[in-house]
């Protein structure tokens, strides 16, 4: 026998007020400890005998702020050739990775062609391949062909890095359920069109998290060109650096960098967390 | 061995003839004949490896059979007086996990097909679906995304995606399987609808109700091949071949029937 039940269901749980404790605790403990490693490892720093030598060469803010104006015009050429390489991989590599998912043996000759790239490619150190093209091409003074370092430097990066975001998309591709081509095949779309309509767009939401991983650390690989010579900011610290015996200009060099890069890794990580809540929601 | 039951004379939508297919060394159809009248419906049940599925994709041509040959109104499917796409707009198929494109939303699912296979405008492809998602009381989601719809309504969209390009046969993979209980009546009476509007069905499923309530006639797989086929009473009360008694008292004991 059931027992007999109020008329209404009590109410909701009261929700438990903000508590200070519970909220600020965490936090001011966390928060003291990284205050207190850190002066210690700075207060051993500072104290060191070698500290003020330190300081003159690498943290001088005469030098830094002499250096910064270069320094700071170099770096955007990084970011241009960053934003240039970006689109130009992306766009590179989606051809290899598309050619290499395509089905059939008409395809086979591609497909392979394809894998022999990328076993090159990711086979090599960036910096030889920086080097053999922004230096070995503009060498051959073939008429016609652009003999910019700059130029053949940033080619060497985006066929380097073509070959590992190919290997991403295809595994975004290869994520994709198979029961979506079939579904595709059955509505009579030809493989292209399964390719364009059906699989990709899936396929790129599933690799934005590794994709924005990628794009950082292209973010400060660009500084490889420096090698050859393209005065990006790494090349403009270490001008400085050559007639002043001074580091500064390295530091704050860095400096830049960091300010690029972090804010980049903060979105990385908001568009993983936020690409797990999605498939967490999907699963459920 | 029974008989086929169609009336002579007519001519098969589906004709099955000799269909064999192996994976690997494992032989999934044996020698298969089967034939599919004119707006008839046909279950086929049997366990799960029997080759069902297999046998249901071979008619559309998502598996390509070693030996044997499907005719759709006496035309070889690979015939190429089909063309690419000819044979995949008078077959429609469903699954069994629905296969909905997540990115595009229910209206972009349907009308894929009509637009970028059979060349129709956007607005005729749209009108088609609206009309299509009336019949099967999916109008109101027209936008919606299929993972804000139930197992039951991403069904009926698959259903009416399958439709959308007026197919006159269709195949359906144990579209029931993946559904909660309480849902699966809503997709059985748009499954209903179909047959009563004279679609020609080959269904695949578990479901004896179904195969019960839908089916002209019945198909118990073993093994590769068709071991009985009987209209739905006198299979299910009557099985003659003993690998149909044994599987039709296991699905009793399961309580399943």
């Amino acid at each position: 026998m059931i027992p007999e039940q109020p008329t209404t269901p009590p109410p909701p749980p009261k929700r438990r007020g903000f508590d200070w404790r519970t909220a600020l605790v965490p936090g001011l403990i966390g928060g003291g400890s990284i205050v207190v490693v850190f002066g210690v490892l700075g207060w051993l720093v500072a104290t060191n005998d070698n500290w003020p030598r330190i300081r003159a060469q690498f943290f001088n803010p005469d030098h830094m702020l002499a250096a910064l104006p270069r320094v700071a015009w170099g770096f955007l050429t990084n970011m241009q050739v960053w934003l240039i390489a970006m689109a130009c991989i992306g766009v590179w590599a989606l051809v290899l990775a598309v050619v290499r998912s395509l089905r059939g043996a008409w395809f086979a000759p591609f497909r392979l062609m394809v894998m022999l790239y990328i076993d090159i490619f990711r086979g090599l150190p960036a910096l030889l391949l920086v080097i053999l093209f922004g230096f070995g091409i503009p060498a051959l003074r073939i008429p016609g062909l652009p003999n910019s370092g700059l130029f053949w430097g940033g080619v060497a990066m985006v066929l380097c890095y073509s070959a590992y975001v190919c290997e991403i998309y295809r595994s975004g591709i290869d994520s994709v359920h198979e029961g979506q081509r079939a579904a595709a095949r059955a509505l009579g779309l030809s493989e292209w069109q399964i390719m364009v309509y059906a699989i990709l767009p899936q396929a790129l939401r599933n690799v934005l998290p590794s994709l924005m991983n990628i794009i950082v650390a292209l973010q400060k690989d660009v500084a490889l060109l420096s090698v050859i010579g393209v005065r990006d900011a790494v090349r403009e610290a270490q001008i400085y650096t050559a007639n002043t015996f001074n580091y500064s200009s390295l530091v704050v060099a860095a400096g830049l960098f960091l300010l690029a890069t972090i804010p980049m890794a903060r979105l990385a990580d908001w568009v993983t967390a936020r690409d797990r809540a999605r498939r967490l929601q999907q699963a459920g | 061995m029974t008989q086929p039951r169609i009336a002579s004379g007519v001519a098969p939508r589906i004709a099955i003839e000799g269909l064999t297919k192996y994976f690997g060394n494992h032989l999934v159809l044996d020698r298969v004949n089967l034939r599919v009248a004119p707006h008839e419906v046909v279950c086929l049940i049997g366990a799960s490896g029997s080759g069902k599925s297999t046998l249901l994709r071979c008619i559309n041509r998502l598996i390509e059979p070693d030996y044997g040959k499907v005719l759709l109104d006496g035309v070889p499917v690979e015939d190429p007086s089909f063309g690419k796409t000819g044979l995949q707009r008078r077959v429609g198929i469903v699954f069994q996990s629905y296969n909905l494109f997540p990115h595009r939303n229910v209206l972009g699912n349907i009308t894929l097909a009509p637009i970028r296979v059979h060349g129709l405008t956007r607005a005729e492809a749209e009108a088609r679906a609206h009309e299509v998602l009336a019949m099967l009381g999916m109008e109101r989601f027209a936008r919606a995304y299929p993972e804000q719809l139930s197992g039951g309504q991403q069904q009926r969209v698959a259903l009416a995606r399958a439709l959308a390009g007026g197919p006159d046969v269709l195949l359906l993979d144990e579209v029931t399987a993946a559904l909660d209980p309480e849902l699966v009546g809503e997709v059985m009476a748009a499954i209903k609808a179909q047959k009563d509007r004279g679609m020609t069905m080959v269904i695949v499923t578990h479901e004896m109700g179904f195969a019960r309530g839908l089916a002209d006639r019945v198909c118990f797989l073993d093994g590769g091949r068709i071991v009985e086929e009987a209209p739905p009473e006198a299979l299910f009360t009557a099985p003659e071949h003993p690998r149909t008694q044994a599987f039709l008292s296991r699905l009793i004991e399961g309580g399943r029937l």
